[in-house]
């Protein structure tokens, strides 16, 4: 269970959105950290805090295959993306490095910048201030099995030790 | 037993997956023919690789190519590539390319044979799902995957749901398989195909070149696809005999496989498509377009940087000039291409006409270098993506067209068709 701000976003968040091009040429996660999101909120870096959330509509994370996107979020501090849905390859990216992220069909209702209460494991959003509850879809369990292992990574390196 | 009629997607799934057949939706282990990394997605795959400590499944698989920020724009890029190079090195990798030989990806695998029909292929690039096109399965990844199937020559997948595009009817002069795609993605919108199958056939498509049915593909995953696919026929044939390095397999869907929706569109009378700023799916017709003056145009990338685009761009420049307000910026997609241009004349071409003809780069595409925008600057690029920021300064606008919308917007200095400059 963790609780922060929702940092609200619109639909199709693609990636260049979420770490512009212009700085892929580091891997290093704090680096990215500090331009996470900054074409569509050049404020949202120096005032996301560990804890916090991002939430959006349809589509998070569309274009490109850059794991530097769900990267910079996760060192960023976030602790969990709730979208409505999420492009393919930004969903699997999330899982692979560890990222927590929801499907929530009614994402776009949780209240701007509104302090939210999460609990991945049941999937249930709760806004503080009304008590207002949204259900998140459940997390497939092939996924939960790399979320278990600690990731893609140690899943594998346990599957190769076998 | 009872026949499963299959979509060719599924077909080549269960084949790998060493399966009768697979169905939609359902969670699959399949065996890679071929990965893919670059110079900004396979430095943390090699990061995350190291960490597994186990040898690479097949050095011949896999396939690494410095094209996004080479030949070096900078000291940090510098640094991402040389952990490429040295692991190739390490790992005696054949199919490392480096600058001077490489390409574009998503133009030099199937130049090079490295792809072929009936494959499996995964990159580390959203665009690897360019080689559907030879009728293969072919879908982008993120780093830790790509480290991951490097380690156990396999992946995971959920099977896709597929949808079938079936185009009729005559194409019209400058209208090319950009425009088809574009259409398509006009019509379906970014998300209209998330997680699904591409299937593009019909008449139109039987009589589309490779190359078009190549930037077709390539842009199946602006509609949020997993794969684009076309079933492979004579011309794909033709185009891998000579090339391919292995053996290649033909698939192609049943008659009564299941669809998750079929699309039809006849396509006569379609005009050259351009996607306004800032997505795929905002797409008019170029007689639409009003009146846009640019600064800069971009023929090239993997989605339209090989051949057919050089000459179809060539043909609208020919004995022309770039407008005086104009910087226009033409990216061959491989060294091979490169060199084909300069036989057949395109290159004197472009730079009689006030052209910069570049070294095989993504470069702009991604605001990389190579024609960065400045701050409210627009450009029109043949590329695949127009997001906010894509080509440089947040301020700035991409413009997506065809080559030859491209080039006769270059002479232009505002976005025109082929007939608007002649």
């Amino acid at each position: 269970m963790s609780e922060g701000t929702a940092f609200k976003f619109g639909e199709n968040v693609d990636t260049d959105l979420i770490i512009p091009a212009r700085y892929l040429n580091t891997s290093d996660p704090e680096e990215l950290a500090r331009h996470c999101m900054e074409d569509a909120d050049p404020t949202f870096a120096s005032r996301v805090k560990p804890g916090d959330f991002i939430v959006a509509g349809a589509n998070f994370g569309c274009g490109s295959s850059r794991e530097h996107a769900p990267v910079a979020i996760k060192a960023s501090g976030v602790a969990c993306v709730i979208a409505k849905s999420f492009a393919r390859i930004f969903y699997r990216n999330a899982f692979n490095i560890g990222l927590p992220i929801l499907e929530c069909p009614e994402a776009e209702e949780i209240p701007l910048e509104g302090r939210i209460r999460v609990d991945l494991q049941e999937g249930v959003i709760r806004v503080v201030d009304t008590g207002k509850v949204y259900r998140a879809r459940p997390i497939p369990p092939f996924m939960q099995e790399i979320i278990g292992a600690g990731g893609l990574i140690p899943y594998v390196a346990a599957r190769v030790k076998k | 037993m009872q026949r499963v009629p299959q979509t060719i997607t599924e077909k080549i799934l269960a084949a790998h997956a060493g399966r009768e057949y697979v169905e939609p939706g359902e969670l699959i282990s399949a065996r890679v023919d071929v990965l893919l990394g670059n110079d900004i997605t396979a430095p943390l795959a090699i990061r995350e690789f190291e960490r597994i400590g186990v040898p690479v499944f097949d050095p011949a698989a896999v396939v690494l190519i410095p094209d996004h920020f080479t030949p070096n724009k900078d000291i940090k890029s510098a640094e991402q590539a040389k952990i490429m190079r040295d692991f190739a090195r390490r790992h005696d990798l054949p199919n490392y390319y480096e600058v001077g030989r490489m390409g574009i990806e998503h133009c030099l695998l199937p130049e090079q044979g490295l792809v072929g029909p009936g494959d499996v292929i995964i990159g580390a690039d959203s665009h690897t799902c360019t080689y559907g096109a030879l009728g293969a399965f072919a879908t982008g990844v993120g780093s830790t995957d790509l480290a991951a199937a490097m380690a156990l020559g396999e992946t995971w997948f959920k099977v896709p749901e597929s949808l079938k595009f079936v185009y009729t009817g005559k194409l019209g002069p400058w209208v090319g398989g950009k425009d088809l795609i574009l259409h398509t993605i006009g019509e379906i919108g970014v998300e209209g195909a998330l997680y699904c199958a591409m299937e593009f056939c019909g008449p139109v498509i039987e009589n589309l070149s490779l190359d078009g049915r190549l930037t077709m593909c390539n842009m199946a995953v602006e509609a949020g696809a997993k794969n684009g696919i076309i079933a492979p026929d004579e011309k794909t044939e033709s185009y891998v005999r000579g090339r391919a390095r292995r053996p290649y397999q033909l698939f192609a869907s049943d008659p009564d496989a299941g669809y998750k929706k079929v699309y039809e569109y006849d396509v006569t009378g379609l005009e050259p498509c351009v996607a306004f700023p800032h997505s795929p799916d905002n797409v008019r017709p170029v007689s639409k377009a009003g009146n846009i003056k640019i600064d800069q145009v971009v023929i090239g990338s993997c989605t339209n940087g090989r051949m057919d685009d050089l000459r179809l761009a060539a043909q609208v420049l020919s004995g022309e000039k770039v407008h005086a307000d104009v910087r226009l910026i033409v990216i061959p997609g491989t060294q091979e291409i490169y060199l084909q241009a300069l036989k057949e004349g395109l290159v004197e071409t472009f730079l009689a006409a006030g052209a910069v003809f570049s070294t095989p780069t993504c470069g702009p595409c991604l605001g990389g270098h190579m024609g960065v925008l400045a701050k409210g600057e627009r450009a029109v690029a043949t590329t695949n993506r127009n997001f906010v920021g894509r080509m440089g300064h947040p301020d700035s606008e991409v413009y997506l067209a065809n080559p030859a919308v491209a080039a006769a917007s270059a002479i232009a200095g505002r976005i025109t068709s082929p007939e608007g400059v002649r």
